[in-house]
């Protein structure tokens, strides 16, 4: 017998009903049920930040958080970092400016991890970015770019 | 993951209450649960979600001391400004621990519940073999690959070491653990492997830790975290310190000091042979590094953890000249 439990989540803004298993995470949750698949799954097990999202504001694992946890929480995902206009956030254009990705699968949790270092004030120099972006791994080791991305959108922040 | 019934718990009693039942498990961050859950370590039945719970999140600091509610999370307690100032290794431990993401997940309490890291503990798959898994089908790791194993605390039971930071800095400075109905010393609260390495601490089925709180002290105001590892950044400790020093009003005489270690032994080690050695001492490089050496009193290698016995003692000497010449007790 599977047991689902409904949830109502609010998700960029907009509240999203679902019926799952309580098993699921926030990740799969995106990915498998709301079609939200810019966030990605890299080992799932919380040691390589590909799936970060930020819960109220907070960038946290989405894999390692389930997505019943979340309800009354505010969620927020790659896809609803820019603007309504298409506008990109400046964070996902300095990473386009600064080349800061390779094979890009790492990229969403960068950007994610990368809004909220600044936010949290934590982007004043090289060796403060990469101390508070090391739980964000990039195999193809773009990392040089990704300092140099966070650095810039960090100075017009 | 094997499928649970979730229960989102609005009191601290509910919560207990339903923790009273066998495969239940209380979930607070998640980062270890669903992680071991993952790997097929843990399968509970029910998820009891106790983040909805309010009140167990609070950080308050006076000058009796420090109390952090269960639920305040590693983050907002690494930054807290006056547990900065008041609890400098307490805070750098947390600073130093996991990531910015799980930092912003683990809570206090749960941070005191994370289990091993030993890689043969968490893959029942390949290695049946775990006494703390499944008590009495034997021990992998001992004959294994051993770097990170403990070389102090351990048994012939299980080797397994304490991956913790913060508990390290907390045992340093007499912390308490706050079960509700009853308050534990945090040295107490741990318990080495012995015959029974599934049980790792003294809190029993239905308790929840509700906070910690931690004595002011001068020696924790002077104190530091110094953890060494294989990265740089998002690295379990090959060796730590938490290290805290008060001087007699001389400026030189050692009136207190605080030494503990994490990455070397199965439970947050308290270095007491380290601090009787240095107590009432005016504190030169020479004595400090022979005083270190008494932290390994008892230690046993397994062969590739051996390192450990050799760098530990240079991580308590390390650490415990840095709060000398901090202090200015000596070039």
């Amino acid at each position: 017998m599977t047991r689902t439990i409904h949830l109502s989540l609010d998700i960029n803004g907009r509240r999203h009903e679902l019926d799952v298993e309580p098993r699921v995470t926030l990740l799969d949750a995106l990915r498998e049920h709301l079609s939200l698949t810019g966030t990605k799954k890299g080992c799932d097990q919380g040691q390589c930040g590909a799936c970060t999202c930020h819960v109220d504001g907070k960038r946290v694992l989405s894999c390692l958080t389930l997505a019943a946890q979340v309800e009354g929480r505010q969620v927020t995902t790659i896809e609803g970092l820019a603007a309504e206009s298409g506008d990109l956030h400046p964070v996902q254009a300095a990473f386009i400016e600064n080349d800061a990705f390779q094979c890009g699968y790492c990229t969403p949790g960068q950007i994610m991890s990368a809004v909220a270092c600044i936010r949290e004030g934590h982007a004043g120099s090289d060796e403060e970015i990469r101390e508070y972006m090391s739980g964000n791994l990039c195999r193809c080791g773009a990392y040089n770019s990704i300092v140099a991305a966070v650095r810039e959108a960090a100075e017009i922040a | 993951m094997r499928d649970f019934s979730y229960l989102r718990a609005t009191s601290a009693d509910e919560a207990r209450q339903a923790a009273l039942q066998a495969g239940a498990a209380l979930l607070a961050g998640g980062t270890t649960l669903l992680d071991l859950a993952k790997c097929g370590v843990v399968e509970p039945e029910t998820v009891i979600d106790i983040t909805h719970l309010s009140g167990l999140g609070g950080i308050t600091v006076d000058e009796s001391g420090a109390t952090i509610g269960a639920l305040a999370r590693m983050g907002d307690v690494a930054d807290h400004r006056d547990i900065r100032a008041a609890f400098p290794a307490v805070a750098e431990s947390l600073s130093l621990a996991a990531s910015a993401q799980l930092r912003n997940m683990a809570t206090i309490g749960g941070n005191l519940l994370q289990r091993t890291r030993c890689p043969y503990f968490r893959d029942p798959g390949a290695f049946p073999a775990c006494n703390k898994r499944n008590p009495g089908s034997g021990c992998s790791a001992i004959g294994g690959v051993t770097r990170n194993h403990a070389v102090l605390g351990t048994s012939d039971a299980c080797i397994a070491s304490n991956p913790g930071d913060l508990a390290v800095a907390l045992v340093a400075f007499d912390a308490v653990v706050d079960l509700g109905t009853r308050k534990v010393a945090v040295d107490d609260f741990f318990l080495t492997p012995g015959d029974t390495p599934d049980r790792e601490t003294v809190l029993q089925r239905g308790e929840m830790i509700v906070g910690i709180g931690i004595p002011a002290s001068a020696a924790a105001r002077h104190s530091t975290y110094l953890k060494v590892r294989d990265r740089q950044s998002y690295e379990f400790a090959a060796a730590s310190a938490a290290v805290g020093i008060e001087f007699e009003s001389d400026g030189r005489t050692v009136r207190d000091i605080r030494v503990a270690l994490g990455g070397v032994a199965t439970k947050p080690w308290r270095a007491r042979a380290v601090e009787q050695a240095l107590t009432g001492k005016i504190l030169d490089a020479e004595s400090v590094e022979k005083a270190s050496r008494l932290a390994m009193e008892g230690a046993v290698s397994h062969g590739g953890n051996r390192y450990k016995i050799e760098l530990a003692p240079r991580v308590v000497t390390r650490a415990i000249l840095k709060m000398a010449q901090n202090i200015g007790v000596f070039a």
